[in-house]
């Protein structure tokens, strides 16, 4: 389960996630308010969230503190889209400390030297990102996505996650049948937006049926 | 300087997406070859002589010192440049790197509109394709550099996400870069964003403080005792600055102060900033106890900006550059008296700097010499400083 903390500077996120990212600030959601609402679900149910949170938020609050209070709420890992491996000395360090892994972002772009680089530093799992480009539903998966992902996974011995541009149950079959994992954000963002508020729970859940149904069935 | 490449001290670094690494990689080694390649060099040269119209003079601006009664205020003429400031020394030199690597595609972002006028006016020269992203709010306020940059062929995209300003601009364009990152080179306008871009455009501005050094060192034999520069992102300052850098000359970097730095509406991220990372850099800006970036203000676009460039951080912390501020009222009786004493309108931007010599004059006798680096010219501000007097045009 991954969890995005709002920015005002979403430079990797696509339309969706920033207009969630606006409208959540706008109804004054913090880092505080993300981390107690994990708090509260990892006290009733046995899941383990990841979450999804760019460098400075982490930098303001303090590394230290920050790792802190995410292990205390349960986090089990954390994705920093803009920390690349030669930035990330500080807090690997902290992140460590805390029993939180680290998870890299490799990308199609990345050459072989950079791929070995991620691979190392990376605890939990690898995210490779499917695309060039921001997160947000794409129709079409990219044709060398294949051959990426194999790349990162000859680096690697943790399982390798895809996600950028995955949005429907059928390319979700398609990338199981390559990669360890596969990560839905605009998505389900998209779907709780459209959905009444009333239905939002039951939307969601039938969404994630969907996808795991396909999983399953691949 | 650094002590790790792309760092100036802490600051700077290169926080991005994945993605990015391998074509800042691509820039940081390209650069590194051009940047002294004898003919680069010698065409580079030949634009800002021919094309952008340099050296520009630097003119001893007689009414104005005796105004002060004081110093002899001498100013560097960069609104004399081709599109009307000095960003067109970065965007020829960038365009131009472009052209060398292989991308026939241009992007950048624009806050004033001046950036992406000097970018797209490049991209003309040189025959390429330009995308100019530019926040909704800034595009009302600066229609006619909006309308230039159309006429000069490049496409002008609003964006409407965050504050719809210059800090949305930059994250957008570099969402486009990250998107297309294979054919397309992204000009970034001031010594702000991730390495090597602080140092590229330092680079490509320190031709400013170069000539102002020789003209002055020319007319009185010596150095000046002082060097004023308005800093927004600080791609002006920087380039007048640093040949000054570890000597006797006083350096002053002026920001923005809005409507006064207790106001919470300002630009002066190093005066009243903390610590934090933005468009890949880690700098001083204007953000919440949470590290949510918070709207800057200035009555002049350019200035409007929460972020500051990481070698000015360095600058700051090390001592080397002394950062004060001017207000918005300050900035137009500035524009007003230089218009009336010398007959030259600079831009508003450049009047914060020429708005510290109210204090700075005072300070120093009559021998000595203060410059000015006057970074563009006022055209483009004429209907807000309408608005401002209660006049119409």
């Amino acid at each position: 389960m991954e969890i995005g903390i709002p920015y005002s500077d979403p430079l990797a996120d696509g339309p969706t996630i920033q207009k969630a990212s606006e409208t959540a600030l706008a109804n004054g959601v913090t880092t505080d308010t993300v981390l107690e609402m994990i708090g509260e679900v990892t006290k009733k149910r046995d899941v383990s969230p990841v979450l999804m949170v760019y460098y400075n938020l982490i930098y303001r609050y303090g590394l230290e503190r920050f790792a802190r209070a995410a292990q205390r709420a349960g986090v089990e890992g954390v994705i920093v889209p803009d920390l690349t491996v030669e930035e990330s000395a500080d807090w690997k360090t902290v992140a460590t400390e805390h029993g939180l892994d680290m998870i890299f972002l490799a990308a199609p772009t990345s050459s072989d030297e950079r791929l070995e680089k991620i691979a190392a530093a990376s605890s939990g799992f690898v995210y490779a990102v499917s695309l060039t480009g921001v997160t947000g539903a794409r129709t079409e998966l990219p044709p060398d996505l294949t051959t990426f992902v194999g790349s990162v996974k000859s680096r690697t011995e943790l399982p390798v996650a895809v996600g950028f541009g995955v949005s429907r149950p059928e390319q979700a079959k398609e990338i199981a049948r390559f990669a360890d994992g596969v990560i839905v954000g605009s998505a389900l963002v998209d779907l709780i937006d459209k959905a009444a508020p009333t239905t939002r729970p039951e939307a969601v859940k039938s969404f994630a049926a969907e996808l795991i149904g396909a999983l399953r069935g691949k | 300087m650094a002590e790790k490449p792309g760092h100036f001290g802490e600051f700077g670094g290169q926080y991005v997406p994945e993605t990015l690494m391998t074509p800042l990689a691509e820039l940081t080694a390209s650069y590194g070859v051009y940047k002294d390649d004898a003919s680069f060099c010698d065409e580079l040269a030949h634009y800002l002589k021919d094309y952008v119209g340099r050296p520009t003079p630097l003119y001893h601006a007689k009414n104005l010192s005796t105004h002060y009664g004081g110093p002899a205020i001498w100013l560097k003429r960069e609104d004399l440049c081709h599109t009307g400031a000095h960003k067109i020394n970065n965007t020829i030199g960038q365009v131009l790197l472009a052209t060398k690597m292989g991308k026939n595609r241009i992007i950048a972002e624009t806050g004033a509109g001046q950036h992406g006028v000097a970018t797209a006016t490049a991209a003309a020269l040189f025959g390429l394709e330009c995308r100019v992203y530019m926040g909704e709010e800034d595009i009302g306020r600066q229609s006619l550099n909006v309308f230039k940059m159309k006429l000069l062929g490049a496409e002008v995209i609003p964006v409407t996400s965050g504050s719809r300003t210059l800090k949305d601009a930059m994250n957008e364009a570099l969402r486009d870069w990250v998107t297309n990152v294979r054919d397309t080179f992204y000009v970034i306008g001031s010594v702000a964003g991730p390495h090597p871009y602080p140092t590229i455009v330092r680079d490509f501005q320190v031709v400013i403080g170069r000539e102002a050094k020789a003209q002055i060192n020319e007319a009185y034999g010596q150095d000046p005792a002082a060097v004023v520069a308005c800093v927004g992102g600080g791609s002006n300052a920087i380039g007048i600055f640093y040949p000054w850098l570890n000597s006797r000359v006083k350096l002053y970097g002026v920001e923005a102060a809005g409507h006064g730095l207790d106001s919470g509406e300002h630009g002066a991220a190093l005066e009243k900033g903390t610590k934090g990372i933005l468009h890949g850099s880690l700098q001083y800006l204007l953000q919440d106890d949470f590290g949510q970036i918070q709207p800057a203000h200035s009555i002049s676009a350019g200035l409007d900006y929460p972020g500051v460039g990481p070698e000015h951080c360095y600058f700051k912390d090390e001592g080397l550059v002394d950062y004060v501020s001017a207000t918005d009222d300050e900035a137009l009786a500035a524009f007003q008296l230089l218009s009336k004493t010398e007959g030259i309108q600079p831009a508003l931007e450049s009047s914060h700097a020429l708005a510290y010599l109210e204090k700075l004059a005072p300070e120093l006798g009559e021998h000595q010499v203060i410059i000015v680096n006057v970074s563009g010219r006022g055209d483009k501000d004429m209907h807000v400083i309408a608005e401002q007097l209660g006049l119409e045009i």
